[in-house]
């Protein structure tokens, strides 16, 4: 569960955003759209607590990502969030199973090497799990990201236009896996985007202007 | 994890990784080498000289007297009288005086001609056999029994001068009677002998000379031998090559040295004075060479850091996402220290393993050529151990700077950009 309240942040005095409240439930998909230079990416890392808010408040689970340390926010990240990025970052000396290993490793300090296999066999990438990462296709790579945002079982996800770089065909399986995968997991799911080819497929929708 | 990280990045650009190792490598493996020669020989060099005041010996460089006379490893200046020397031998002042007479060698190993003093002064022991006590009887160094397979009760005939090609004397043979035990001295080198043994090789050449002159004529040896006999039991016009004294008195210590040279025909050198020259004169091509080593290592410093470095860029992405997955950022700043540490650990490793081999084959061609053996298994953990701390050292500094930006990366700012 993730919910806001007043935020604001601003990079300079004549560029500053004041964001609409916003809540999303566990297993629940909400869409942010907005066009380019509307702070979709900003809001994105705020909730992520990548940056801090001028003001105003984010609750995960009840908790305040504003009250914690710096330290603790790291944590707090690994453990309770999910990001899956517009582009595919990896290590990229690890192999596919140890980027998604890695991920559990940081957060809660043990390789769920069992889970990190099912996952993967789950989206379809039983025989690359011990390539490396640039061996894969861009949508290989996505998946392998979502992957590794899943395997904390955190209680929100948050995806950066997951689906810009693919085809139609594509974007609509991985919008439509990742909703399922949020319903499964019982994660709250934040997706930001100018894809207008998800609008016809959440209800739950916020225009940022 | 970041450890295994770490050293999966190490690998994953082994260019880079093979020049910062291979740099570390040459630079460890040459200060290892220098700081085991140094030693070892420094302690070869003070062993054999311990109980050596002074040394007697003709007139001419007195580093050239000492190497000859107590390291075997430079040809003597001359010859002095023995009748000169042994009115100085006996002087009340002397503590015990080793009288020495070369003249040959076999196979390259000198052949000494001395009295039991030579073993007491070194307190060398006889692991076989016997001192020698009569004639052209030996006892023979520990590393010339392993070296060369002689035996006790084997014969060998000398070769004139102290190269292995000279004239050989086939007229007497040496007979080995005894093998000195492992002293770590030049002793291991030496083949001993009496006195009497090497002027009767010599005089007898001649005779031999004049023999062939004759024909061949029925030259009966048991004369000749007894002939020398009187001659020895006058040690008139007979000569040594060096006396090594050890003395009584201080006041002798620093006057014989200026005497000695006023009133005869020889020059008394200090061994301790002479040894702490040669000494001054290694160090400073030592120190050189080691500054050499560490520029080297400053070096491969500095291709660590322009590694390092020059990969943050590409980098600061995987360092995002490893922050995005909940690492701290002092997880970041370790991580990149530790490919640095690594580099640094795996270069001691080989230095100090090729530093082993080259002191090796160092150690087989100076055996060959100056009967002087080191040892490349010898560890010496206090100044190895600090030139570990100091390749550590360069590795941590050389990473300090990237380590630093990956631990300040602003990543909301890298993952926009992006």
């Amino acid at each position: 569960m993730i919910k806001t309240q007043n935020v604001i942040f601003s990079y300079s005095a004549q560029q500053n955003f004041h964001f609409p409240d916003m809540e999303c439930a566990d297993g629940q998909t909400l869409l942010i759209t907005g066009n380019s230079g509307t702070g979709k990416t900003t809001l994105l890392h705020l909730l992520g607590g990548l940056l801090q808010p001028e003001s105003g408040e984010i609750f995960i689970n009840n908790q305040s990502i504003q009250a914690l340390t710096a330290s603790k926010q790291d944590a707090f990240r690994g453990q309770s969030i999910g990001m899956i990025l517009q582009k595919s970052f990896f290590i990229e000396s690890l192999s596919v199973l140890d980027n998604v290993v890695l991920a559990s490793w940081i957060a809660k300090k043990s390789k769920a090497k069992e889970k990190a296999l099912s996952i993967l066999d789950n989206l379809g990438l039983k025989d690359h799990v011990h390539k490396l990462p640039s061996q894969l296709s861009i949508g290989q790579q996505q998946r392998v990201n979502i992957a590794r945002a899943l395997i904390n079982n955190p209680s929100v996800i948050l995806a950066d236009e997951p689906t810009s770089s693919l085809d139609d065909e594509n974007a609509l399986i991985v919008a439509r896996l990742l909703s399922d995968l949020a319903k499964e997991y019982q994660s709250s799911l934040i997706i930001v985007t100018h894809d207008q080819r998800l609008k016809t497929l959440f209800n739950h929708q916020i225009t940022l202007v | 994890m970041i450890g295994k990280i770490a050293w999966k990045n190490t690998w994953f650009k082994p260019l880079n990784t093979l020049l910062s190792i291979i740099l570390l490598t040459a630079s460890v493996s040459i200060i290892s080498i220098l700081i085991l020669l140094q030693k070892q020989f420094e302690e070869k060099f003070s062993s054999s000289m311990d109980n050596i005041d002074l040394v007697l010996g003709a007139k001419g460089s007195p580093l050239q007297l000492i190497l000859s006379s107590v390291y075997q490893i430079d040809a003597p200046p001359g010859n002095i009288s023995y009748t000169e020397a042994e009115t100085w031998m006996n002087k009340p002042m002397v503590e015990s005086a080793v009288p020495l007479a070369y003249g040959d060698n076999y196979l390259g190993y000198k052949i000494v001609g001395t009295n039991d003093n030579y073993t007491k002064h070194f307190g060398l022991k006889i692991q076989q056999g016997t001192l020698f006590a009569k004639d052209f009887e030996v006892i023979i160094g520990a590393n010339i029994a392993a070296n060369i397979d002689l035996k006790i009760g084997d014969t060998f005939f000398g070769t004139h001068g102290d190269v292995e090609e000279g004239e050989v004397h086939d007229h007497h043979a040496y007979k080995v009677v005894g093998i000195l035990a492992p002293s770590g001295k030049v002793a291991d080198q030496l083949i001993l002998t009496n006195i009497a043994s090497v002027w009767h090789m010599h005089n007898h050449e001649h005779e031999v000379h004049s023999e062939e002159v004759h024909d061949y004529s029925d030259h009966s040896h048991a004369e000749s031998e007894e002939h020398h006999h009187e001659e020895i039991n006058q040690h008139e016009g007979k000569e040594i090559t060096a006396v090594l004294l050890k003395l009584r008195n201080n006041m002798a210590k620093m006057t014989w040295p200026r005497i000695i040279p006023q009133n005869t025909e020889m020059q008394a050198a200090s061994p301790a004075l002479e040894v702490n020259r040669l000494f001054a004169l290694f160090g400073v091509g030592i120190t050189a060479l080691k500054y050499l080593a560490f520029g080297i290592m400053f070096i491969s410093g500095i291709s660590i850091f322009v590694a390092l470095y020059n990969t943050l860029k590409e980098r600061k992405y995987e360092f995002a996402l490893l922050r995005i997955t909940g690492a701290s950022k002092f997880q970041l700043l370790w991580l990149v220290l530790l490919e640095s540490v690594f580099l640094c650990v795996a270069g001691f490793i080989l230095g100090i393993i090729f530093g082993r081999i080259g002191l090796y084959f160092l150690s087989v061609s100076s055996q060959e050529e100056f009967k002087m053996a080191f040892n490349p298994f010898e560890f010496l953990w206090r100044e190895e151990g600090m030139l570990f701390v100091a390749t550590l050292t360069v590795g941590i500094v050389a990473a300090i700077i990237p380590a630093i930006k990956a631990y300040s990366l602003n990543i909301s700012k890298t993952l926009s950009n992006a």
